[in-house]
């Protein structure tokens, strides 16, 4: 590398992030170094989880010994390198120009932290990683982009580790890998697991471009005779393009009852099947709502999900339960009177329904200590009603609902399949529980209303696509 | 208590003649202070100087040892009454705040001590709060040094100017008999350097020996006829006497040669010069030392100008560039009447180049440059080149991301409960305040309809005096504290007003860095804490009072709520809603957990999940909380399309989303898990058989859905 008298350094991160440890690592390896270093920052209510923007500055003094004039924030086009926490912080620094084709060193997480915009929609607000990471490569000199969030769990680290050992990988600066080190080692603060996290950044920094890794749904295999005949007869009935979507629908159901309603499942999208055509969209989608809309959440569903052995591992997993350590697992149920009577069977149910004093039992929200005896055993009870599905009140509204729902799609697909598609894929704003399902109901049968009053599919996506969007 | 520690900074503060001192800016003018002999020091706490006050109040001993008093004052009028010592006696003290808010506060105060003018150094340390990461409204402080005739320096960024202009600032002040500014910007706050040190110098005359020998002229007292007096004394004695130091001194600076370019010239605002020689030097028309090309006039002192070195400077030029941040442009006003007055033919360019407002980055000084020497000089002009944002497409999936509360705040749960309300009795007029609850006018709560300043939440619904619907004021313990309790509370008792004031009481001044204030519940051995916000409330005369002791209990904050909305009872409704700071409380716990953790004890983490499996992906849950560590996730489930809720492990189990869950009747996915670390014996026996029964079952029942499954 050519000696420069000057080095810009950008970071981007988020309050809490440790930008500032970062910043305050790299001076102190400059000025070990015999160079000027200069950090700012700006404080204030941007730390609180806000996006902040670190500028260090590195120079040597003149020979006459005059000292450089620092700038205090990165100038667009004249930073030689930028590290970013996160991929649309990564984003914003090409945004905001700091980053420059041909002469920056990109540094960025590809990991995503969501901002409230991209939370708090009722659909999928997440924005586009796959077109930052084009512009992060388009502009700059050389990319660097790896799941920092990853790399920091598998190190039991921190991400300000993790950018401090991509930065000396990078080989951007003038220094060697142990003069970064000693940075490490001299503020004497979680010396060793911020050592292992700098190891792992200089580590990925020589390797390619990576983005998280997603979970990868296999499709599934029949392993019971009754699995086999089902899928057979979706892979005769079903054209290629549902099929996929149709063997999980399969097996939710019959997970969710029994092959029986499983069966039902593949009656009624073979009814759906023979008036579509190539691309059979139609089919597809059908194949995902229906199983969806079938495996409705009713307090049946609930306790049968909360008990189970795989469930009880996924949470040891989720909050990191060490050997030796005691776990106690409390579910927040609040069910109301609505629902409790639904998932009785139908005689009992409908007796239940106007009881006041079970609803006013019902009016406080309970905490279910899953892991104790008692509640287990309780929730199994419930889960138990899976022999009674049939019978209870909610099973035949929700039949009736979908069968309400198929009849509209299948009269709209004579005439127009992509209509018929848009009627299929509104079920995606039939979700949650309580008010929260009540609300879905609503959404669901305004765009169904829209759909009798003879709007077209672009109507109708834009109506579902502008209700899932809204907080 | 303040978040950050600068326990081991405050040691750099004792470095003596000739040491490199290396350090932040604030630490840096700290330093300067006490190089300076000053005797008391004062202020309140805000951003961008909330560390200058944090750092006095970590060095108490090295203070006592010098003979400085130090105050944490309870607002900025407050600490610019201080100067009050500085009046009578050759006592130097210094006050700072957050400008230009904390001016505002202060300017009572800063016009009585300016109009009676000082025999001590008086030294007002503004942050100036303009530009990118303010949080306030965007005004100049440059305002308030001309209205009261007090001098502002505004000194170039490197930590050697700023501490030469600690140092100069009281020279000048004692020279003119004036208090004087300093102009801290943002980025100089927190930026590192090196200085070379001096020794600290004990106070002539400590605050102690003043007070032992009192001194008192009533000329010095703004009351007829000494005002009077007051208004010929700054503009006949005090004011030539500042021009002269300031002169005299040399505190403004020339760089630059005129020779290539005799006929253009800069003047800039030293907080600006190095954004403008950044500018020039990619221009080429600078070295990165500073050589320029062009004359460069350094306004040191922003504030008065001094005429003979404006016309010496604008003398044969035929274009001058002001660079001057910030509206109204008051340099550029200056300027335009000096060069008049002093029969030059100069023009003065300024915001005819520049833009009008928003802050002077090196890239808007380099566009500005760039057209002013279009015009001016075209030799040295700049090609025009064309800037290449991010196409739309790209930039749109950037998101905003606006400040929110703080990963398990206590203040959340408050306005979950507000919303709840809302659904029930329809919207109300929310009168806002100033602090982190501020943060409720933001997504997912957006609550409140206007905010008028520190402490003045209640005041600020004080004109709704609603028949059936009451308006709600929202108030923090620091705001309470700085004037709320009279201009609030103390204002509504009298007026019989009905609104409903929420206290929102963390025990801290917790936005601006979780420093103690009176009603703290942390023992703190310099200060007199835990004086209960109830009590203060209800001495004033308010009658219905309520205290929350655990804000997370949603429901209990919903109840109140709805009964301080409807409740027959006239007056104030004032509820007290308690619970610590979740930054302070963590960074406390943490420690002693860990204590406890390392010394094999028994230690309980909670913290919350989500079902993935029940999650629908409908984020009800997330638009009535808007915690950081409650997120999103790809959804697990092939057939669904929308992402699931998902917790971090940064999660710190305060509650919420339980409580949430509950109240809003939501949805069962939320768990709670309790992890007991070095369990009891009989913890780990129970754990067994339990863990043996339900294993038992769950095997059975596994067996029995594989044989009905797919």
């Amino acid at each position: 590398m050519t000696e420069k008298k000057r080095i810009a350094i950008a970071i981007l991160a988020l309050g809490g992030q440790g930008g500032g440890v970062l910043a305050e690592w790299i001076q102190h390896v400059a000025r070990e170094a015999g160079w000027l270093a200069q950090g700012t920052s700006v404080p204030g209510v941007a730390q609180r989880t806000g996006s902040t923007v670190y500028y260090v500055e590195l120079a040597r003094a003149g020979a006459d010994g005059r000292l450089p004039v620092m700038a205090q924030m990165p100038m667009p086009g004249d930073v030689d390198v930028v590290v970013a926490s996160e991929l649309m912080e990564t984003g914003r620094a090409v945004l905001r120009g700091f980053s420059t084709a041909g002469k920056t060193t990109l540094i960025g997480s590809t990991h995503r932290i969501y901002a409230i915009s991209e939370k708090q929609v009722a659909g999928d607000g997440r924005g586009n990683g796959d077109k930052i990471l084009a512009a992060a490569r388009e502009r700059s000199a050389r990319f660097i982009g790896f799941d920092m969030e990853a790399a920091t769990e598998r190190t039991h680290s921190v991400i300000s580790a993790i950018m401090f050992g991509a930065l000396a990988g990078s080989g951007a600066l003038p220094f060697p890998r142990e003069a970064f080190e000693a940075a490490i080692h001299h503020s004497g603060k979680a010396v060793k697991s911020n050592l292992a996290g700098f190891a792992e950044g200089f580590a990925r920094a020589q390797g390619e471009i990576a983005m998280p890794r997603e979970e990868e749904h296999e499709i599934p295999t029949p392993t019971t005779t009754m699995g086999k005949v089902l899928a057979a007869r979706a892979q005769a009935g079903l054209p290629d393009a549902a099929l996929a979507n149709a063997l999980h629908g399969l097996a939710k159901l019959m997970d969710y009852q029994d092959a029986d309603y499983a069966a039902l499942y593949l009656d009624r999208l073979e009814r759906i099947a023979a008036l579509d055509r190539a691309p059979f969209y139609l089919t597809q989608e059908a194949a995902r709502h229906l199983a969806l809309w079938m495996a409705y959440e009713d307090t049946i569903r609930v306790a049968d999900l909360k008990v189970r052995a795989a469930r009880f591992e996924r949470v040891r997993d989720e909050v990191k339960v060490k050997d030796g350590q005691v776990l106690t697992v409390t579910e927040f149920m609040h069910p109301r009177l609505q629902e409790v009577a639904e998932s009785l069977p139908g005689w009992l149910g409908r007796r239940v329904m106007g009881s006041v004093w079970l609803d006013r039992a019902l009016s406080k929200g309970r905490h279910v200590e899953t892991t104790s005896l008692r509640w287990f055993i309780a929730l199994r009870l419930v889960a138990m009603g899976r022999g009674w599905r049939r019978s209870t009140l909610r099973y035949a509204d929700e039949q009736g609902r979908i069968e309400a729902w198929l009849d509209r799609a299948q009269k709209a697909a004579r005439t127009d399949l992509a209509r018929a598609a848009e009627i299929i894929r509104a079920q995606r704003l039939i979700k949650g529980y309580g008010d929260t399902f009540d609300r879905g109901l609503e959404r669901f049968a305004a765009i169904m209303a829209q759909a009798d009053g003879g709007a077209g599919a672009d109507a109708l996506r834009a109506a579902r696509e502008t209700l899932l969007m809204a907080a | 208590m303040a978040e950050r520690s600068f326990k081991s900074e405050v040691k750099k503060l004792t470095a003596g003649k000739g040491e490199v001192f290396t350090g932040e800016g604030i630490l840096a003018v700290t330093k300067g202070l006490l190089q300076s002999g000053v005797a008391y020091v004062g202020g309140y706490q805000g951003s961008p100087i909330s560390h200058l006050m944090d750092v006095f109040a970590d060095a108490n001993d090295l203070l006592a040892s010098l003979g400085v008093h130090f105050e944490a004052s309870a607002s900025e009028a407050t600490a610019a009454a201080m100067l009050a010592a500085s009046v009578n006696y050759p006592l130097r003290g210094a006050v700072t705040w957050k400008s230009v808010v904390g001016t505002n506060v202060a300017s009572d105060a800063l016009s009585n001590v300016a109009s009676g003018g000082v025999t001590g150094g008086a030294l007002i340390i503004v942050g100036e709060d303009y530009g990118e990461g303010s949080s306030i409204m965007q005004e100049r402080t440059h305002a308030f040094a001309m209205k009261s005739q007090m001098w502002l320096l505004d000194p170039r960024p490197n930590l050697t100017s700023l501490v030469d202009a600690v140092e100069q600032g009281f020279r000048l002040s004692e020279a003119s008999n004036t208090p004087v500014m300093l102009q801290m910007r943002v980025r100089s706050c927190h930026m590192t350097g090196s200085f070379i040190a001096k020794d600290n110098v004990r106070p002539a005359m400590t605050v102690g020996e003043a007070a032992a020998a009192p001194v008192r002229d009533t000329q010095r007292i703004v009351l007829p006829p000494a005002n009077f007096l007051h208004e010929v004394e700054k503009i006949e004695q005090r004011w030539p006497a500042g021009i002269a130091y300031v002169r005299d001194n040399k505190l403004n600076e020339w760089f630059g040669q005129d020779s290539e370019t005799p006929e253009i010239g800069i003047i800039v605002q030293g907080g600006l010069y190095n954004n403008l020689n950044r500018a020039m030097e990619l221009l080429g028309l600078a070295d990165a030392y500073g050589a320029s090309r062009i004359a460069v006039y350094c306004l040191n002192v922003a504030y008065p100008l001094i005429p003979e070195e404006v016309s010496a400077f604008c003398a044969g030029k035929q274009a001058v560039l002001v660079v001057e941040e910030g509206q109204p442009e008051f340099i550029e006003h200056e300027l335009n009447t000096l060069v008049r007055r002093a029969d030059l033919q100069t023009r003065i360019v300024g915001k005819d180049m520049l833009p009008r407002s928003g802050e002077y980055s090196a890239a808007v000084i380099r566009d500005g440059l760039g057209k002013f020497l279009r015009a001016y000089a075209p030799h040295l002009a700049p090609p025009e080149t064309k800037p290449d944002p991010l196409p739309r497409e790209v930039a749109m999936e950037i998101p905003q991301r606006p400040a929110g509360f703080c990963t398990g705040c206590p203040e959340r749960p408050v306005f979950a409960a507000m919303k709840l309300v809302e659904k029930e009795l329809g919207p109300t007029h929310v009168s806002a305040d100033i602090g982190c609850h501020l943060f409720s006018i933001l997504p997912p709560f957006d609550i409140g309809n206007t905010t008028m300043g520190y402490g003045l939440g209640t005041a600020g619904a004080s004109a709704f005096k609603p028949k059936d619907k009451r308006a709600i004021a929202v108030m923090g313990d620091g705001g309470f504290w700085h004037n709320g309790l009279t201009s609030g509370i103390g204002n509504a008792v009298f007026n019989k007003d009905d609104t409903v004031t929420l206290i929102i009481d963390n025990g801290y001044s917790a936005a601006t860095g979780g420093q103690d204030i009176l009603s703290s519940r942390a023992d703190n051995p310099e200060r007199v804490t835990k004086n209960p916000i109830a009590k203060a409330v209800q001495g004033v005369g308010a009658k219905w009072v309520k205290l929350v002791e655990r804000t997370y209990d949603v429901a209990k904050m919903r109840d109140l709520l709805r009964e301080a909305m409807t409740s027959p009872e006239k007056g104030p409704k004032v509820i007290v809603a308690q619970s610590e700071c979740m930054l302070n409380k963590q960074r406390r716990v943490k420690r002693e957990q860990g204590k406890v953790l390392a010394a094999g004890g028994r230690v309980v983490r909670e913290r919350f999940g989500v079902d993935s499996d029940t999650c629908t992906g409908d984020h009800a849950c997330i638009r009535l909380s808007g915690c950081p560590s409650l997120t999103i996730k790809s959804n697990p489930d092939p057939l669904r399309q929308d992402p699931v809720t998902h917790v971090e492990n940064s999660c710190v189990g305060c509650g919420l989303c339980g409580e949430n869950a509950h109240a809003a009747i939501l949805c069962p996915s939320f768990y709670r898990a309790r992890i007991v670390s070095n369990p009891t014996g009989w913890e780990k026996f129970r754990q067994g058989w339990r863990a043996r029964i339900v294993g038992w079952m769950q095997a059975r029942d596994d067996r029995a859905r594989m044989a009905r499954a797919f």
